[in-house]
């Protein structure tokens, strides 16, 4: 189990201190891909690297399954940091080491000999699916190959850890999802620990059980992912959840726009389905009851780890009666509904 | 004095062949030793004034300040004068001043600092990223120069030591004017002071050619070590 006890980071520079992490308190549990969100500055960088010693608290503690890695140094955080891996936005792979040279490098570093070495990054290269790629130079590798050989490499000490520090940020979407599939692979076959950050909210939802969002250093809310996709509290995470379930909000909100000056009589309203609900005819029982008419003007259904989440922008006319009716039909139905028209 | 017209310079009946293979000898070995020891005496400095950059221990800024000051005090001097000023130290350390292996400290010590630098610029030039992946890893200071900082910066360490010595063949020829032997030493006593123009001009193809080998096994080995582009 991973523990943040009230950790403060303040970096101190010529122009005053920064607070890079503020207070924040943390579990993780064993087994679990902990996603950490948040937009750049927000500190999240600085509290993953807290995991490894890359950056030692200011206040407070880090503790590992127990061991204070926040206090350690030297040969002791040497020999903790073998069994914890890292994955990085650029991959940081050695351009003069083959493919299988880069896997053995951790090994090399933890002290095993050369021929068990290879035995095992031959192991690992197939695991990721690099097979037939062992000679190769990261130079002639694509860039999802070249997250693959940082995630194998990375597994090498076999670690009970995974830190993750924007693997994918780098990568287009569908690498993006393939290399996420193979870190939720990895994460169920070695029943690894995957600490994960990262400003797209796209790769919490489609592999992060947990989340937690972090703005200037604090951690304003966390909890499982469904949860807080369902429940958004702060306004960075409305943000975030808005940004991916409509992920064209902007085109959207134009549109919206448009309608009201078309239909200045129409309500728009913007409903959120969670889970179950998302399967449900609910619109189409709304319809049944009320008199109005309806004008679909977007929307889209998300699968995560826990259920779906579906978001839907419509368009209803009628009499006033009826449409409150039907929104409180929704309220009833417990679909979040926002009007966007009356102010 | 005779001979200054421009057909002197093909009277190659002059010129004595045993000598000149022998005085190109003396310059390839000046040239090789000096390179040598520069190699490894500069990949140390370099690495000195890389590792104790930015660092807040005491000892090691005081260390930096002093390897800086010697790199940048020796790069500073004319090669000439150097040689001059370490005639005293030379005969220390050598035991004489005249002949090549007298050449090789003031060679040493003239280029040993250059190559330092660029060595030290080399490994600044590193992408960060990889060695804190390395440190990530659990790797030591002494890992992470053995397994990324040197094998990654090969291609600039040994197009810089290409450079230098290349430099250093032009400064053997220097040294070879005040009596360290080689084809310097060829061209000005029997060139220069005997009025034998097909001398010199034999042993500046020489040295040309000598140049242009030691760029052409530099080029190739960067060539062939650097994995980054095809």
């Amino acid at each position: 189990m991973i523990e943040f006890k009230d950790v403060t980071k303040t970096f101190d520079s010529k122009q005053g201190s920064v607070h890079a992490v503020q207070d924040v308190n943390l579990k993780i549990e064993d087994g679990h891909i902990y996603g950490i969100v948040g937009y750049s500055g927000a500190g999240k960088s600085t509290l993953i690297r807290m995991l490894n010693g890359l950056e030692t608290p200011t206040s407070g503690a880090v503790n590992i399954d127990g061991v204070e890695i926040s206090a350690l140094t030297g040969a002791a955080l040497r020999e903790q940091r073998h069994k914890i891996g890292m994955i990085f936005q650029h991959f940081n792979l050695l351009w003069s080491r083959t493919v299988l040279e880069n896997i053995m490098f951790p090994l090399e570093i933890a002290g095993n000999n050369k021929a068990d070495a290879k035995k095992k990054a031959e192991h690992l290269a197939e695991l990721v699916g690099l097979t037939g790629r062992e000679t190769a130079y990261p130079s002639e590798l694509s860039g999802g190959q070249k997250q693959r050989v940082g995630i194998a490499r990375a597994l090498a000490n076999d670690p009970q850890i995974l830190l993750s520090d924007e693997a994918t940020s780098a990568l287009d979407p569908q690498t993006t999802d393939e290399v996420l599939d193979l870190l939720l692979d990895i994460n169920k076959k070695l029943n690894l620990t995957i600490v994960l950050i990262t400003h797209e909210m796209h790769v919490i939802r489609k592999i992060a059980d947990h989340v937690a969002v972090m703005e200037d250093g604090k951690i304003v809310e966390q909890g499982p992912v469904l949860e807080v996709f369902k429940r958004p509290k702060q306004a960075v995470t409305k943000r975030f959840v808005n940004e991916e379930v409509t992920p064209s909000l902007n085109e959207t909100t134009a549109v919206v726009g448009q309608l009201l000056e078309k239909y200045p009589k129409g309500t728009i309203v913007q409903l959120t389905f969670h889970g179950d609900q998302a399967q449900l005819p609910i619109v189409s029982e709304m319809l049944k009851q009320y008199t109005l008419d309806l004008n679909i003007i977007e929307g889209a259904i998300h699968q995560t780890q826990e259920g779906a989440i579906g978001s839907l922008y419509i368009q209803i006319s009628g009499d006033q009666d009826q449409l409150d009716g039907a929104l409180a039909y929704l309220q009833k139905m417990r679909v979040e509904t926002e009007v966007l028209n009356r102010e | 004095m005779n001979s200054q017209g421009l057909g002197s310079y093909f009277n190659f009946s002059t010129v004595d062949w045993g000598n000149m293979l022998s005085s190109t000898w003396e310059t390839i070995w000046l040239t090789l030793v000096s390179m040598i020891v520069v190699a490894i005496l500069g990949i140390a400095l370099g690495l000195l004034l890389f590792e104790t950059t930015n660092s807040q221990n005491p000892l090691a800024k005081l260390l930096n300040w002093v390897v800086a000051l010697f790199v940048n005090v020796f790069r500073s001097i004319p090669f000439i004068i150097l040689i001059v000023l370490l005639l005293p130290i030379t005969q220390k350390l050598v035991g004489t001043i005249i002949g090549p292996r007298a050449a090789l400290p003031s060679l040493i010590i003239s280029a040993a600092p250059f190559y330092a630098r660029m060595v030290e610029l080399a490994f600044h030039e590193l992408d960060h990223g990889v060695v804190e992946a390395a440190e990530s890893m659990g790797a030591t200071r002494w890992q992470i120069i053995r397994k990324v900082l040197l094998p990654e910066s090969m291609p600039a360490l040994v197009s810089g030591i290409t450079v230098t010595t290349i430099s250093l063949i032009g400064y053997t020829a220097m040294a070879g004017a005040i009596g360290a032997g080689g084809l310097g030493n060829l061209a000005y006593q029997d060139g220069f002071q005997s009025n034998n123009n097909a001398i010199t001009l034999v042993a500046t193809v020489i040295i040309v050619i000598i140049v242009f080998i030691f760029q052409f096994i530099g080029d190739f080995a960067v060539k062939h070590i650097d994995k980054r582009a095809n």
